[in-house]
C-alpha cells in the first residue's frame, strides 16, 4: 500500500489552547479511515487540517509537518491542496443556484466552460455520487429544493467533479435519516476504489461498517490506530476498549 | 387598547391614500388644457406661455437616476464585500461609523457641497454652459447620496450567506474572491437587489440637493456638463408662486413622479422574483 498523506509530530492550536497533541499518522491510498473519539477530542480539527480549512480559524497554529504525496501541505498553495483534498461538511450546504451550476461551480472555476464537458462532468459526478437517477429530471431546480439525504450526495458529487484525490467527510450523516445514512454508506464503499475517504463520524457502528482502519483520539491525543476488526474486536489501549463499550464518551 | 394599535397602523394606510387623492385630483383637471402624450413628449416647458411638456425633466430624472445608480451600486457593492470579507473587525467599525454619517447629513448639506466643491471642478476641466452646474454634478452628488442605502443593505445580506456556504466554496478549491463572485452574490441577490430599488427611489425622489447642483434649465441635455432640471426640482421651484393651469401642471408632474417609482419597484421585485425562480422554489431549507 502507499502512503497518500503522512502526518507526523503534529500539534495544533486555537490561540492557546492545545486541540492536538504530537499526532503520528500515515493514510493509505484506497482506504477508507475512520477517525472516532468523544466530541471535543480533535478528530475534526485533524480533518480539517488535512485540507488546511483551519486556516479560517481564529489564530491557528501548527507545530510539526503533514505531507501528500511528499509535498508538505503547509507549503502547498490552499487553492491547489483543497483540489486535490476535496471536503463534504456535516451540514449539506449546496449552493443556491441550481444542481447542475452546483456540480460544475469546481470545473468551472479551474476554467471549463465548453457545455458539453461540463454536461459530461455534471453526469458523470452525479452518478458517481449515486443520485443521478433521483435527480436527473431536475437538474435545472435548486440543490436547496431536495431532500437533507440528495443535498448530501450533491455536495459529494461537487467535491467528486474535481477530481480529487481524498475526500474529507467530516460527520456526512450526523444530519441524515437512517435511509439517507445508508445510501451514503453504500457509497462510500463504492467510491473507495477510486479515493481515499477519511471520515469523522459519532457512530461507533458505522465506523465499523465502512472503515478499513480507524482511528481513536481522545483529549487531542491519537490513543490507537489498528484496523477496524482489530480496533473494534481487540483494542490494544485500555481507553479505546472504554470507549467502544460505552463506559464513558 | 388594540383599537388604538390597529388606528396606529392604518395611519400609514390612510396617508398614503389620501396623498395619492390629493395629487390625482389636484392634477387631473390639468389633462383637459395639455393631453397626456403631448405632456409627457412636449419639449418645451413654459408655465408663462402656457406650454407644458416635461419630455426634458422627464428623461433628465431618468439619465440622472440611473447614472447614480450605476456609479453607486458599483462602488456601494465593493465597499460592502471591503467591509464583509476583507476588512478586519475593527477596521471595519471604523467604516461603518463613517457610513451612518454619510447617513445622517441633510441633503441640503450635500447639494451645498456639491455647489461649493464638485460643480467648480466640473467647470473648471469640462466647462459647459451651467458653469458646472450640470447632468453630472447631480449624478455624482446623488451616487454620493445613495451609497449608505445600497452598502448598508449588501452588507445586511452578503453577512447573511451561511459560513457553510463560504467553506464549501473554499474547500472546492475556491479562491476568496471567486466564492464572493460567484456563491456569495449569488446568495445575497434579493437584499442586495432591494437595496438598489431603495437607492434607485431615493436617487429618483431626491430634491434639494439636485436643485443646488444641476443649474435647473428644462432643457434636454446634449452632453454630461448641460445644465438640467428634474421632476422634482421642476415641482420644488415652481410650487412657490404657480397658480392656474401652471399649478395643476406641477400636481401632474408629481403624478407622473409617483408613477414612474411604482412602476419600477414593479418591475425590479418582478425582476428578483423571476430570478429566484429561475434557480427552482429556492428557500425550502
Amino acid at each position: 500500500m502507499n502512503k497518500i498523506i503522512s502526518i507526523k509530530d503534529l500539534s495544533f492550536y486555537y490561540g492557546d489552547f492545545e486541540a492536538l497533541k504530537n499526532i503520528n499518522l500515515e493514510v493509505e491510498e484506497n482506504e477508507v479511515l475512520a477517525f472516532i473519539g468523544p466530541s471535543g477530542c480533535g478528530k475534526s480539527t485533524l480533518l480539517r487540517i488535512l485540507n488546511r480549512m483551519s486556516d479560517l480559524a481564529e489564530n491557528p497554529k501548527v507545530k510539526g509537518e503533514i505531507t501528500f504525496r511528499g509535498q508538505n501541505i503547509f507549503h502547498m498553495d490552499t487553492i491547489e491542496l483543497r483540489k486535490k483534498v476535496g471536503m463534504v461538511f456535516q451540514k449539506p450546504n449546496p449552493f443556491p443556484m441550481s444542481i447542475y451550476d452546483n456540480i460544475a461551480y469546481g470545473p468551472r472555476m479551474q476554467g471549463i466552460k465548453k457545455k458539453a464537458s461540463l454536461d459530461e462532468i455534471v453526469e458523470d459526478s452525479l452518478k458517481k455520487a449515486a443520485i443521478w437517477d433521483e435527480v436527473k429530471d431536475k437538474i435545472r431546480k435548486n440543490a436547496i429544493s431536495v431532500s437533507g439525504g440528495q443535498q448530501q450526495r450533491i455536495c459529494i458529487a461537487r467535491a467528486i467533479a474535481m477530481r480529487p484525490e481524498v475526500l474529507l467527510m467530516d460527520e456526512p450523516t450526523s444530519a441524515l435519516d437512517p435511509i439517507s445514512t445508508s445510501k451514503i454508506e453504500d457509497l462510500m464503499s463504492e467510491l473507495k476504489k477510486q479515493y481515499t475517504i477519511i471520515i469523522v463520524t459519532h457512530n461507533m457502528q458505522q465506523a465499523a461498517r465502512i472503515s478499513d482502519r480507524t482511528a481513536f483520539f481522545l483529549l487531542g491525543e491519537l490513543i490507537e490506530t489498528d484496523r477496524t476488526e482489530t480496533i473494534f474486536n481487540l483494542p490494544k489501549n485500555k481507553k479505546t476498549e472504554d470507549y467502544i463499550t460505552g463506559r464513558f464518551g | 387598547m388594540k383599537y388604538i394599535f390597529w388606528l396606529c397602523a392604518a395611519i400609514t394606510i390612510i396617508v398614503i391614500t389620501f396623498m395619492g387623492a390629493y395629487i390625482i385630483v389636484g392634477g387631473l383637471p390639468f389633462f383637459s388644457h395639455t393631453n397626456i402624450v403631448s405632456f409627457l413628449l412636449g419639449k418645451k416647458w413654459n408655465p408663462s406661455g402656457e406650454i407644458f411638456g416635461i419630455y426634458p425633466m422627464l428623461i433628465t430624472s431618468i439619465y440622472a437616476t440611473v447614472g447614480a445608480t450605476s456609479i453607486g451600486v458599483v462602488v456601494g457593492m465593493s465597499t460592502a464585500i471591503v467591509l464583509v470579507e476583507i476588512l478586519p473587525l475593527k477596521a471595519a467599525k471604523v467604516f461603518s461609523a463613517a457610513i451612518d454619517l454619510l447617513a445622517g447629513i441633510p441633503s441640503v448639506i450635500y447639494g451645498f457641497w456639491g455647489l461649493m466643491v464638485i460643480v467648480p471642478i466640473i467647470d473648471k476641466f469640462w466647462g459647459g454652459k451651467g458653469a458646472g452646474s450640470s447632468l453630472l454634478a447631480a449624478i455624482i452628488i446623488l451616487s454620493i447620496m445613495i451609497l449608505p442605502t445600497i452598502i448598508r443593505m449588501s452588507e445586511v445580506s452578503l453577512k447573511a450567506v451561511p459560513k457553510e456556504y463560504k467553506e464549501g466554496a473554499l474547500g472546492l478549491g475556491a479562491s476568496k474572491f471567486q466564492y464572493i463572485f460567484k456563491v456569495q452574490i449569488g446568495a445575497a441577490k434579493s437584499g442586495i437587489m432591494a437595496g438598489i430599488v431603495l437607492g434607485i427611489g431615493r436617487a429618483l425622489g431626491e430634491t434639494m440637493a439636485v436643485i443646488l447642483v444641476s443649474g435647473n434649465a428644462p432643457i434636454i441635455p446634449k452632453s454630461l456638463v448641460d445644465p438640467v432640471r428634474t421632476l422634482t426640482a421642476n415641482i420644488a421651484l415652481e410650487m412657490g408662486y404657480a397658480s392656474g393651469v401652471a399649478r395643476q401642471a406641477l400636481f401632474a408632474t408629481g403624478m407622473v413622479l409617483f408613477a414612474l417609482i411604482m412602476l419600477i419597484n414593479f418591475l425590479l421585485t418582478q425582476f428578483i422574483k423571476n430570478a429566484e425562480r429561475r434557480n427552482g422554489n429556492a428557500r425550502k431549507a
